[in-house]
């Protein structure tokens, strides 16, 4: 970790390197470790140290990206000099205006110095105890314990300067009893708050019950959905439906759509890069300070999440949600949350008839994006819920659905969340439990 | 290199290291893309950094930093070694990896037109017009282009001797077209050459002259508006299948080359990307696929993306048979996996995504060898089936037996003819049943190797860029669209 007067100084000496019209720096410093166990013991264990400027220089209406993890003074001339001369090719973008002016950005804590300074033993102490826990009950012990700590700064030739440290610890594993296999995860921005026995009673406790799944027939049923695979659909929704990009590109449900209602009326979404109870980044990309944004208020489209060229395009203000430049994705989602219900989590299998129990969803693509089509496979905990009780534990099952239509046939939602964050990306999630009717499975692994 | 090298290497026995290696690599990757006419993004990018594995107390460690000096080397070292001292914590056996291995060489990726030479505004101009083909055609909602060049330098020195210096250059591009209609929903889209972005080979420049991005545009774009108002895919329990190449090489790597990775049937990846069916009682004992299925891992092929001179564990680049007249008889190994399962020496698929990672068993090119078919003849052949071209969604279970696939176009044949074009095509199956049913495959001149500059596995997350030689190939009973 660098300290934000380092990250200043070093963003300033890059800005004034620069003889462009406009430029930025995103600065991400990282000190990332992670590890890994299977087979009940430690396979993999690594640190990385890294620092990385991503310069983006603007002459006239052309743009250009470098970026480098070298940080002398040579390379940091380099770096500018790359991304000007790339710029310089550059056709002219009638629609860029410009770089976003400084706005006042809400300071969020989300740095845990403990985190921070977690050390392999600690990590190796924790894994321990699931190790032990699992060969106690006869199972095997496979996961991950990551502890992370960001340091995110944004600068600009216009006077942003946006500096953001933050830390995460995320500990999950999966526990397998001969044919079964059960999972559990827990991410916080403190370590300390991640408590190591209950992970593993839970994880071990879905595999034991896992055991000798029976075969269950494809078709419809209402599947009780923990909260890990509710995280499932909502990563897909801001990816194919809550950017102003597929709006503007018609690839979202949410086109023609706003005011009305898309969804089950007590379903509510909404994405907040402040909030205290997310891996806070109070800023963008671009250093534009994160809105919060409704997408879907009792049912009722409201909203999708911009940057500034798709701000630009619509004549709006940028909510605050760019990716690191040159980006083509567009604007994305990286906080979002799903309203609690006012349910307990255990009393949602109640009222169940017939269903499915599904802990977790694996392996999920799109296959139709405008009707958030998705197909994938049930892991780690798949069970048959009879007259409102767990009967038997089944075999794994692919299902093609719509997670919208799955959204408009909401029949109950957890009191209780749990916090998420992606492998890929960094987004985080806070997500309830679900019972949703009429899910489609269309296959089963004999 | 060789400095901070034999500093780092010297450091890592002192301080009670039995093995160490350490990697030094930089990495510049460039890309461009346009989209609707526009240049979107214009980048350039270098990284670099060392990384430092060690095995201290008989257990695993590994410290990587972005910073190359000499007291940074000491610190990393020194983290290493700690890092392995903590997972001795778990450990029920040391680490063994066998036999030493002492490489020392050069290798460089044959380019004949080194693309960081190119002028960017020629790549610009050539996706530019591209692009400007694809908007020519009416209803064509987006357009996207892009290339991607990689120049990966590497050094590798460990304990035992080795020490290697590779130079891996990559080339690729692609471009898409995407068609809308409000009214209906639909959304149709076609890439060329190959899906999910690109196509990428080892090679220079020339690779990206011979693509034909420009004289392919017209019709990826009259595909995707065509397919708007095509009928959807007939669902069918027992259809007969033709995959064109592209298509397969994608099912090869999702449904052959993940199962036989070594570390994932030993079950080191059971917590994320899942473990494998092809358990070690199977290896020479199960009949994977019929008679005509014959996969091979080869990471010697000229100029294909899984293409490399040493693994990152510095064992020599090899050619191993993985699937034999319809027999699974091999894995991808690593040296201390095919050690744990007595399989003799590694053959080489060690690979990290970069300086910050550490090796781990990726796929180099799994290749399904040629048959006898020509492509004409296959068609001819077939009375009532489905061609099915380009990949447009996959998926499939963490033991790699259940897996369902979408394309972004399809074509009935009737009386060995193609006839009528389909959309949303979709097939589904179970990995050893759908291989069993395989009776034919496309010969030499139908024969690509594909890249997929996208294979994601691991904690953390890395990315390995793997190669995929196929022909198109027929299936029987296969079950499609699954799709409403
Ligand atoms: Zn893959």
């Amino acid at each position: 970790m660098l300290g934000i007067e380092r990250v200043r100084e070093l963003t300033q000496q890059i800005l004034a390197l620069s003889k462009a019209d406009e430029t930025e720096v995103l600065f991400t410093g990282t000190d990332a470790a992670l590890t890994r166990f299977a087979n009940s013991q430690i396979h993999q264990n690594v640190a990385e140290t890294n620092t990385d400027i991503r310069v983006r220089v603007v002459c006239g209406k052309k743009i250009g990206v470098a970026s480098s993890n070298d940080l002398s003074p040579d390379a940091l001339k380099r770096t500018v000099d790359t991304a000007r001369v790339i710029a310089q090719l550059q056709r002219e973008n009638p629609d860029f205006r410009a770089l976003p002016e400084p706005q006042p950005i809400p300071r969020v804590e989300a740095f845990v110095e403990h985190t921070a300074n977690f050390s392999p033993e600690q990590r190796a102490q924790a894994v321990s105890v699931l190790c032990k826990k699992a060969k106690a009950q006869g199972v095997v012990a496979a996961g991950a314990f990551a502890t992370t700590a960001l340091e995110i700064a944004v600068a600009n030739s216009r006077g942003v300067f946006a500096y953001h440290p933050v830390t995460y610890a995320d500990l999950n594993t999966v526990m397998t009893a001969e044919t079964g296999t059960g999972y559990a995860s827990f991410t916080h921005a403190d370590a300390r708050a991640v408590n190591v026995e209950a992970l593993a009673d839970e994880a071990i406790d879905k595999a034991l019950r896992s055991r000798d799944p029976g075969a269950t027939e494809a078709g419809e049923y209402t599947v009780l959905l923990e909260e890990y695979a509710v995280h499932d659909i909502l990563n897909f929704l801001a990816f194919v439906a809550f950017s102003a990009q597929a709006v503007q590109e018609d690839r979202s449900f949410m086109k023609g759509k706003f005011g009305e209602k898309v969804m089950s009326e007590s379903v509510t979404l909404w994405d907040d890069g402040c909030a205290p109870d997310t891996i806070a980044l109070p800023f963008d990309f671009e250093g534009v300070p994160r809105q919060k944004v409704v997408f879907v208020e009792n049912g009722i489209a409201r909203g999708v999440v911009y940057d500034t060229a798709t701000a630009q395009r619509d004549g709006v203000a940028s909510t605050g949600h760019s990716l690191p430049a040159p980006n083509t994705m567009g604007p994305l989602a990286l906080h979002m949350f799903m309203a609690p219900g006012d349910t307990p989590k255990r009393e949602l299998i109640r009222g169940i008839e017939r269903g499915l129990w599904v802990t977790r969803f694996w392996y999920t693509r799109v296959v139709h994006p405008m009707k958030v089509l998705i197909t994938g496979m049930t892991r780690d905990g798949t069970f048959l819920i009879e007259k409102g009780e767990v009967t038997r534990p089944v075999k794994n099952l692919r299902f093609t659905t719509s997670y919208l239509d799955a959204l408009n046939r909401v029949r109950a939602i957890s009191r209780e969340t749990k916090l998420f964050i992606n492998d890929w990306g960094g987004a985080s999630r806070r997500v309830p439990a679900l019972v949703v009717d009429g899910f489609r499975f269309t296959g089963a692994t004999q | 290199m060789r400095d901070i090298a034999n500093r780092a290497l010297n450091i890592a026995q002192v301080r009670g290291a039995t093995y160490a290696d350490i990697r030094i690599v930089a990495r510049d990757t460039q890309r461009i893309a346009v989209k609707n006419g526009r240049v979107e993004a214009l980048e350039q990018d270098e990284t670099q950094g060392l990384g430092v594995r060690v095995i201290a107390n008989g257990a695993w460690g590994f410290a990587a930093s972005s910073r190359l000096e000499m007291s940074e080397v000491e610190r990393v070292v020194l983290q290493a070694i700690a890092i392995a001292k903590a997972s001795a914590l778990t450990k029920a056996r040391d680490v063994d990896l066998g036999e030493p291995v002492v490489s020392k060489g050069a290798y460089q990726t044959a380019v004949k037109i080194d693309p960081f030479t190119v002028p960017m505004a020629d790549k610009i101009a050539l996706l530019l017009q591209a692009d400007e083909e694809m908007r020519r055609v009416n209803g064509v909602k987006v357009t996207r282009g892009e290339m991607v060049f990689v120049r990966e330098n590497k050094t590798l020195a460990s304990t035992e001797g080795s020490f290697i210096t590779q130079e891996i250059v990559e080339s690729g591009c692609g471009i898409v077209a995407l068609a809308t209609d409000l009214r209906s929903g639909e959304v149709q889209v076609r890439s060329y050459p190959n899906s999910v972005g690109r196509h990428q080979q080892t090679r220079g420049y020339e690779f990206i002259v011979e693509q034909k991005l420009v004289e392919n545009a017209p019709r990826v774009a009259e595909q995707a508006v065509a397919l708007l108002t095509a009928d959807p895919c007939p669902s069918d329990d027992a259809a007969t299948l033709i995959l064109d190449s592209s298509q397969l090489a994608l099912q090869i790597h999702e449904s052959c080359g993940h199962p036989i990775e070594l570390d994932r049937v030993l079950g080191s990846e059971a917590a994320y990307a899942g473990t494998s069916f092809l358990t070690p009682d199977k290896l020479n004992n199960f009949r994977y696929g019929s008679e005509v299925v014959n996969i091979v891992a080869d990471a010697t092929v000229p100029g294909a993306l899984g293409t490399f001179g040493y693994d990152d564990e510095g064992v020599p680049a090899q050619r191993t048979d993985i699937v034999k007249n319809g027999l699974f008889v091999g894995y991808l190994t690593s040296r201390e996996t095919a050690r744990q399962l007595g399989l003799g020496q590694s053959n080489g698929t060690m690979r990290a995504d970069g300086w910050n990672r550490p090796p781990i068993i990726r796929m180099t090119n799994i290749n399904l060898l040629p048959g006898t078919w020509s492509v004409d003849d296959l068609i001819a052949d077939t009375d009532d089936g489905l061609w099915m071209e380009t990949n447009r969604s996959w998926s499939i279970d963490d033991k790699r037996l259940n897996f369902q696939f979408g394309t972004e176009i399809a074509w009935e044949i009737k009386g060995g003819k193609k006839t009528r074009l389909l959309k949303n095509a979709t097939y589904t199956g179970i990995t050893p049943q759908f291989w069993g049913a395989c009776d034919a495959v496309c010969n030499e001149q139908a024969w690509v190797v594909w890249g997929t500059p996208n294979c994601g596995k691991g904690q953390p997350p890395q990315i390995a860029h793997t190669g995929h030689g196929a022909a198109p190939a027929r299936f029987r009973n296969v079950r499609v669209g699954v799709i409403k």
